[in-house]
């Protein structure tokens, strides 16, 4: 009961700020890495989400989920850097 | 009992996942603002798998989350080593209060912009890397 209210009231409330927070950032950083963090943010609080939605939910399949998706998560940055570095000095 | 240490847990993880968003959207420079959100972003991570554990009590759950736990615990400091070099060598501004650049002078003239802003190294301008590019293909 408590738990419920709590994830209801302050978890999921906190969580989606920090995706809005994240996004901001996403539109108006000023550089091509700014994004990148941005997005990695915006990843890594999705995990999260998935993580709270596994114990409202009490299915722990989810858990899966949320580690697969970690995973996915940092290959995209490492894929970003590795682009960048190749467009490194080409205009 | 076991469900308010729950609830306090993921009141504490949510807590910081906020920190990482302000510090994502208020920190002057893309340098700080890296540490900020990978640093509270995987503490945050981190107690709400805690919490999972703690949630189904079951041992193969509690081995999943430790096992994601350790994974992201060692890959944010990778991934964000290797995108602070990059934005390094590609010539994102440091903020105007940084006292130290340790890596001043170590990048040789290799390091230019693609982004449309002028190169962080001083000796070098936007002359010689168009003329770098007009001689590539001969």
């Amino acid at each position: 009961m408590i738990l419920q209210a709590t994830i209801d009231f302050i978890v999921f409330p906190l969580l989606s700020l920090t995706l809005v927070l994240g996004f901001i950032r996403l539109l108006l950083g000023p550089t091509l890495p700014d994004r990148i963090i941005a997005f990695e943010l915006i990843s890594i609080t999705a995990a999260g989400i998935i993580v709270v939605s596994a114990i409202t939910t009490n299915q722990a399949v989810l858990l899966d989920v949320a580690s697969a998706w970690a995973i996915i998560s940092f290959l995209s940055v490492i894929a970003f850097s590795y682009y960048i570095e190749k467009w490194r000095g080409r205009p | 009992m076991s469900e308010i240490l729950i609830s306090v847990l993921l009141v504490i993880g949510s807590f910081f996942m906020l920190v990482a968003g302000l510090g994502m959207l208020r920190m002057p420079d893309l340098f700080l603002r890296m540490s900020c959100s990978t640093k509270a972003a995987t503490i945050g991570v981190g107690t709400l798998m805690f919490a999972l554990a703690l949630f189904f009590e079951d041992l193969g759950v509690a081995t999943r989350a430790l096992a994601t736990i350790c994974f992201i615990f060692l890959t944010a400091p990778v991934g964000a080593h290797r995108i602070g070099r990059i934005a390094y060598l590609v010539g994102v501004r440091l903020w105007e209060g940084t006292i130290t650049d340790e890596l001043k002078g170590v990048y040789a003239a290799d390091a230019c912009m693609p982004f449309g802003q002028e190169c962080l190294i001083p000796d070098m301008d936007a002359q010689e890397i168009s003329t770098d590019i007009e001689e590539g293909p001969k």
